[in-house]
């Protein structure tokens, strides 16, 4: 699937007039996996939200696979069953009795067979790691927040997206919520092949995790590269009031101190060992 | 004595399930900042909840400045010494500008008109909002609603401020604004911090760590004390600092590397 955003502007009117897009011009193409990255405010939902047809653009045109979703006609449920959207504290949506019940709600709306609706409810509670037998009948109140997440995500994946979108999906969650979220990413991406667009502020789950770092702001793109060439961009990073990843900030600090140390790493096991590399082989400093 | 005290409590919320709280036994000080960690479901809110008489123990006593929460006459006196702070901003604010917000409170408490004009510049000027003050809340960022809301509280002149999970909803900005404002209020204005996060990294600055498991304690000790025992925290599903983990495995390597806890200190234990 080919997204395209072809000089995409948008303009909220609640009495005060705010410019929430500038002429966007944008390409996302099948998996890629996308981190959108900005400030609050700097326009990153307003672009998801056009991404899977929630609002439409004030002026520009977005199309998905060549079909134009801003004109009248289009049928938006195709482009949601397409493009899944996990917003934020999903779990503040969760409604039915069961857990069977909201995640087979997707499903039904798509009028499929209830044989079908049962496969992809299981299948979709399997992959967000909540055992289906255990869960089906339980309330979706009675469970842990973190629990509850996993309810909503897997709302969405028993749509079958070819593109998934999560914005802050870990957001109040505890490192070992994180962790399985993390994990369950990877294995869409690159089991299930699945495009995905992640907007976190968490840069380490970002450089990790993406091959392409957006980064917004006042609603314009500033920065649109791999992860490594964006993270290299240390002043301007800080001045839009974002956060470097943690390693990048520990690598970088030590290379203007004039340690030699590579600065485009991300994982702590290769830090590790490119920071023990360089204090070996010369004098501490 | 101290400011408040947990004897023995135990709390449930339905006689079918497994107990939230099991035997609590906890001392907190007059003027300590002391930060509560532990998985989702591990209590940690529920026992913020017992501070301020918005849950009674089960079994067990909690005790507030010398007085007990079971104990009806005392509950406008606990909840005016203990406030709490929330982690959705939006459901804290409820005036249409920013002064109003924070003088609810007093008014509540029935404080004449000049004292609460004192005591809402003062708490705004506190949390560094008092250019704001005749702002609508919801032209803030969540930040400054953050700390709005701990201005709110701040009003009510409180010895100690319970935060549950202030920052989780705010961006990298937003949480070190609600970071500084609490570390101010306790160094600068002598209030008791109790701070209840996900962020490792934000519990380095405290004073004592509470980390808590499946409803009960699991250790008391300094951020030095509790992020040594990496394996023991991993085990609980939590984690420890970045640069507390990066230094540890460069010491597997053979780098020598005092104690430290945050990247500043490594960077310069390094180099």
């Amino acid at each position: 699937m080919l997204i395209e955003l072809k000089n995409v502007s948008h303009i909220y009117d609640d009495g005060q007039v705010t410019e929430a897009l500038r002429n966007i011009n944008l390409t996302i193409r099948e998996r890629e996996f996308i981190g959108l990255v900005g400030h609050t405010g700097s326009g990153k939902s307003t672009l998801v939200q056009l991404l899977n047809g929630l609002i439409k653009p004030s002026t520009g045109t977005i199309t998905i696979d060549g079909l134009n979703i801003t004109e009248g006609k289009t049928s938006l449920l195709g482009i949601r069953r397409k493009i899944g959207l996990v917003f934020q504290y999903p779990e503040h949506q969760l409604f039915e009795e069961t857990i069977y019940g909201d995640v087979a709600f997707g499903p039904r709306n798509l009028q499929l067979e209830e044989e079908e609706v049962e496969i992809r409810v299981r299948e979709a509670l399997e992959l967000v790691g909540l055992d289906y037998e255990e869960f089906k009948d339980r309330s979706p109140f009675n469970l842990s927040g973190g629990q509850q997440r996993k309810v909503a995500i897997a709302g969405v994946l028993a749509m079958k997206p070819e593109v998934l979108i999560l914005d802050e999906p870990s957001a109040g969650l505890d490192p070992q919520g994180r962790q399985q979220l993390i994990n369950l990413l990877e294995y869409l991406y690159e089991e299930k092949g699945m495009t995905i667009i992640l907007v976190s502020h968490r840069m380490e789950e970002i450089a990790r995790l993406s091959n392409r770092v957006i980064v917004m702001s006042e609603g314009e793109i500033i920065f649109d590269d791999r992860p490594e060439k964006v993270f290299s961009e240390v002043e301007r990073i800080r001045q839009l009031g974002l956060d470097l990843p943690e390693i990048t900030e520990i690598l970088w600090r030590l290379n203007k101190k004039g340690l030699q140390v590579r600065t485009d790493l991300f994982s702590l096991t290769e830090a590790v060992e490119e920071i023990s590399k360089e204090l070996r082989g010369v004098e501490p400093c | 004595m101290a400011l408040i005290e947990l004897r023995g409590v135990d709390f449930s919320y339905n006689e079918m399930e497994a107990p939230a709280l099991k035997n609590i036994n906890l001392s907190i000080e007059a003027g300590e900042f002391v930060s509560i960690i532990g998985g989702n479901g591990s209590g940690k809110s529920t026992l913020a909840k017992l501070l301020n008489v918005l849950l009674l123990p089960s079994a067990g006593e909690v005790i507030v400045g010398g007085m007990n929460t079971f104990a009806e006459e005392n509950w406008l006196k606990i909840r005016q010494k203990v406030g709490m702070v929330f982690q959705n901003p939006d459901n804290q604010l409820v005036a249409t500008r920013v002064e109003d917000d924070v003088a609810f409170g007093p008014e509540n408490l029935g404080i004449p008109s000049p004292e609460i004009r004192k005591r809402v510049d003062q708490a705004l000027e506190a949390v560094g909002m008092d250019r704001f003050k005749d702002y609508p809340p919801h032209n803030l960022s969540g930040g400054q609603k953050q700390r709005v809301a701990i201005a709110g509280i701040i009003a009510m002149e409180p010895e100690c401020i319970v935060l549950d999970e202030p920052t989780a909803m705010l961006d990298p900005q937003g949480r070190r604004e609600v970071m500084d404002t609490i570390h101010y209020l306790n160094k600068e204005k002598g209030i008791t911090i109790i701070h209840i996060t996900h962020f490792m990294e934000e519990t380095v600055g405290a004073d004592r760590i509470v980390v808590m498991s499946q409803g009960s304690i699991d250790k008391i000790g300094s951020p030095l004390e509790i992020f040594r025992e990496i394996d023991d925290l991993k085990k609980l599903g939590l984690d420890v600092p970045l640069a507390v983990e990066m230094a540890h495995e460069l010491r597997k390597k053979g780098i020598k590397i005092p104690d430290i806890l945050s990247i500043n200190e490594l960077v310069d234990s390094l180099c």
